[in-house]
């Protein structure tokens, strides 16, 4: 049987059913707290990370934004 | 009277004339978005427009393209004279206006592609949350990780779809220690240049 998996900045990650966007922060524990993060190429909003499903084999995508300038 | 077509001599013929035609959009006029104005200036592009709240300050001198007589002027406002002062033909859009999602699209709405040229993360937050839902097929460039001197190898250039970012990714501004002139400038020069390439591109 094939594990199912997810990509998370390159890094390869276990995949389950149920998923949301914010589990994947805390796998890869990042705790920045100004970030901007894409799911297969889309936008996903600050305030949907608890409700953003996560499909099987996505490539997420966590920026981490920095003061200065 | 300064002779244009002189001014505008040695361009390269295919790329030029899409620069001149481009709206492009710069949100923020400080140590990115001044360095970015001039040289997107300097290259040609038509239309600039360029929102920044903030005044001058003496601090703002280390790294930022103003002078000590500038010194209380809106950003906007100095950062318009310094460009006039070398190109007389750009059409400069100058907003001295806080950007907020709500005035985004009022703002920034006629540009081709946009600048991020922020100081606080939460606020280059806002604009590319922002922006990337409003215009999803619109280029924005936006800078993370610019603080600090040295370590030049470790700036890159990172594209997510039309979301790119510019600058080390890790260097946190430390307290009460401001950016610096050199690196601020490489990487608001790495965003022009990106900008002027992704216009080419856009148009073929």
């Amino acid at each position: 049987m094939i594990e199912a998996i997810f990509y998370v900045n390159e890094h390869k990650l276990p995949w389950k059913e149920g998923l949301v966007v914010q589990d994947a922060l805390s796998m890869m524990n990042y705790t920045f707290k100004m970030l901007v993060i894409k799911l297969n190429g889309d936008l996903v909003k600050k305030d949907a990370y608890l409700t953003t499903p996560i499909p099987e084999g996505a490539d997420l995508k966590v920026i981490h934004l920095i003061s200065g300038g | 009277m300064i002779d244009r077509d002189r001014y505008f001599s040695l361009r390269d013929p295919s790329a030029f004339p899409v620069w001149q035609k481009a709206t492009v959009g710069i949100a923020g006029a400080g140590g990115l978005g001044s360095n970015i104005a001039i040289s997107l200036a300097r290259a040609g592009i038509g239309t600039l427009v360029i929102a920044d709240f903030d005044l001058v300050s003496l601090e703002n001198l280390n790294r930022q393209q103003f002078n000590l007589d500038q010194v209380g002027r809106p950003k906007v406002h100095a950062l318009a004279t310094n460009i006039r002062a070398f190109n007389p033909f750009i059409n400069l859009v100058l907003h001295q206006q806080k950007v907020s999602p709500a005035n985004l699209e009022e703002l920034f709405g006629s540009c081709d592609l946009l600048l991020e040229a922020f100081d606080q993360a939460g606020e280059k937050e806002m604009l590319i949350e922002t922006w990337c839902t409003r215009y999803p097929k619109r280029h924005l460039i936006a800078a993370s990780g610019v603080s600090g001197f040295g370590r030049g190898e470790e700036i890159k250039i990172e594209h997510f779809g039309y979301l790119h970012i510019v600058g080390d990714g890790h260097s946190e501004l430390l307290e009460g220690i401001s950016p610096l002139a050199p690196r601020v400038a490489v990487v608001a020069n790495l965003q022009a240049n990106l900008a002027l390439e992704l216009l080419v591109k856009n148009y073929d």
